[in-house]
């Protein structure tokens, strides 16, 4: 069980408020990710949930209990961080078995435990080595290891693949997945990065300036965004937008399409541009265009288009997925 | 070339870094062949550096005059007693500092590394007529609280810029994984810090071993440790070079041995966190 609900919850460090006033509810089993830009108070929020800052105002509920001036150990939720944040004087092994000892589980069952814990997460082998002496990735799983071990009622993790390198981050994002789906135990996951929120969450929740700009399942927020900061935050590349004419000869300030959404010729279509740079992926083509009377946009094309710098292009966007807001932002 | 001149260079270095060395040491160095010197040699000019009749007479009457011994176990009780005790104080300022600083933190270090700057002698008539009112004058116990406040600045500071260097998380996670604020210094903190505590704790050592001023303006025969037994040489009665020096040899001697055989913890831990 791993219930947990944001009510007015308040952050302020000062006079610099952090988060304004929130409200959120996190079901027992989901794999929640909290996205959004450096600065929109995410890991904030993580901080004040494990217990590590203390809120300002509003109540912290998990599994029902009033859990807002508990001590962190005290929630029953575990923490990866960014950082690993491993104790560089023990060993793997001790690591892992540090919050058990904590709890004064008898040696054998600690023992039981930590094996069970590093057979899972394949680190048998190095149970006697220190932490300086593992890769990135190892490291990682150990920070996990200690985690798991502790049977909590929610997983935190803050940032946990920032430190990784591009291929491991993948690796490591599908043994988080594959672990939610064998433990099944409700995990908080706090990212900057949408790649990883769209391919692991069952809820996005996108964050600005500390209020939520929207909730919902990944491709809700890709189909339906509710305003032009989720519009341009979730998908890769980014959501062109286009305000002017061709905005208000579709009754709106500004209009967005999503570079796959748009279909390439060099004959003719809707909007005339010239090709500035082609980035070639082999399975993908992102051509940037420059398209009279709407500046710079993205086109996602197959991955064997001959297209380079400087052709002159026609870009037609898809009706039915043209994305229309007004001069607040908000999606019409 | 460019070898050459890199070999001479260093070559260059090395030679000021010996004639320094040399420098620095050479007080050292004259006061330990000067206490096997006759007091006639001893203020002989010009001096003679190693040719003169070598002589262990003057440890003979140092050690007849006066007992070595009682100021050993006076300097003993007063640098580890006031290291101790500044321990005790400074590593949970220190952690407090390091780990949850407020508004002041910045201004509290500066103003305690402040008053190292005011000239002791400055209060010396205030914390003089204390000692005598609180019967603490030529007490070992004394002289443990005067080291302690003396050089407590240094040890927090050292301290503190020890404990920066672990990283915060670190003691979240301690404190996610159910450690209590003992457990987390005990477990977690003191392991992570101990070349900063051992080198801490060598160069409080050192600093109180050494201090002459508050040891021979509080102290007359009791708490006297090695200072004030060196400086009982010099007496109105006229300079003894020879058994000053060799006095010197004596209360010099253990802290040399200590520092001698530490120098390369004293030195990671001055320098821990230099680079970053």
């Amino acid at each position: 069980m791993g219930n947990i609900r944001l009510e007015n919850v308040k952050k302020a460090f000062g006079d610099a408020i952090v988060i304004p006033d929130l409200d959120l509810e996190i079901e027992n089993g989901e794999f929640v990710v909290f996205v959004g830009p450096s600065g929109c108070g995410k890991s904030t929020l993580l901080r004040l949930i494990a217990g590590l800052e203390d809120v300002t105002g509003g109540k912290i509920w998990i599994n029902g209990r009033d859990a807002t001036g508990e001590a962190p150990a005290s929630r029953g939720l575990a923490m990866v961080f960014q950082t690993y944040a491993l104790y560089p004087h023990m060993s793997v092994y001790k690591n892992i078995a540090f919050p058990l000892k904590m709890a004064g589980m008898d040696k054998k069952a600690i023992d039981d435990k930590v094996r069970g814990a590093a057979e899972t997460l394949n680190l048998t082998d190095f149970l006697h080595r220190r932490p300086g002496q593992l890769s990135g990735g190892q490291r990682q799983r150990v920070a996990i290891g200690r985690a798991i071990v502790r049977e909590p009622k929610a997983f935190l993790f803050d940032e946990p693949l920032s430190n990784l390198d591009a291929a491991l981050r993948v690796a490591m994002r599908l043994e988080i997945s594959e672990l939610h789906h064998q433990l099944k135990t409700t995990m908080i996951y706090v990212t900057h990065d949408q790649v990883e929120a769209m391919t692991m969450a069952d809820k996005i929740v996108v964050l600005r300036a500390g209020i939520i700009e929207q909730v919902g399942s990944p491709l809700d927020l890709y189909r339906s965004p509710r305003n032009r900061f989720v519009a341009g935050f979730i998908g890769s590349p980014k959501m062109n937008f286009v305000e002017g004419d061709k905005a208000a000869k579709r009754d709106a300030y500004a209009i967005g399409i999503r570079p796959e959404h748009m279909t390439l010729s060099t004959d003719d279509g809707q909007w005339p541009g010239t090709v500035r740079v082609s980035e070639h992926l082999g399975s993908d083509t992102f051509l940037h265009v420059d398209v009279e009377g709407a500046g710079m946009m993205t086109v996602r094309s197959d991955g064997d288009v001959p297209i380079d710098h400087g052709v002159r292009v026609f870009l037609t966007p898809d009706e039915a997925k043209l994305h229309r807001f007004d001069a607040d932002g908000k999606a019409l | 070339m460019a070898r050459e001149a890199s070999t001479s260079r260093k070559l260059t270095y090395t030679v000021i870094g010996w004639s320094i060395g040399l420098l620095i040491f050479f007080p050292v160095i004259w006061t330990f062949l000067t206490s096997f010197k006759t007091e006639g040699e001893a203020i002989a000019n010009p001096p003679s550096f190693l040719f003169f009749n070598w002589t262990l007479e003057n440890y003979h009457e140092v050690q007849d005059r006066s007992d070595y011994l009682k100021h050993v176990i006076n300097s003993v009780v007063i640098s580890f007693g006031s290291t101790g005790l500044g321990l005790l104080i400074a590593v949970p300022a220190a952690w407090a500092m390091a780990f949850s600083p407020g508004k002041h933190t910045k201004d509290i270090l500066m103003w305690m590394l402040s008053t190292k700057m005011l000239p002791p002698v400055g209060v010396l008539v205030p914390i003089y007529l204390i000692f005598r009112d609180y019967n603490l004058l030529d007490t070992q116990l004394g002289l443990v609280i005067v080291m302690t406040l003396i050089n407590l600045p240094i040890i927090v500071w050292m301290l503190y810029t020890y404990f920066r260097e672990i990283p915060g998380e670190i003691l979240e996670a301690a404190r996610m994984d159910g450690a209590s604020l003992g457990k987390e210094i005990v477990y977690v903190l003191a392991p992570m810090a101990v070349p900063g505590i051992a080198s801490t704790v060598l160069l409080n050592l050192i600093l109180a071993w050494n201090e002459a001023f508050w040891t021979l303006n509080l102290t007359a025969a009791k708490a006297a440790p090695l200072t004030a037994f060196i400086a009982s040489y010099s007496s109105p009665e006229g300079l003894f070079w020879a058994k000053l020096s060799a006095a010197s040899t004596l209360a010099i001697a253990p802290i040399l041995i200590i520092g001698w055989f530490s120098q390369k913890q004293l030195v990671r831990g001055l320098t821990f966190g230099a680079v970053k």
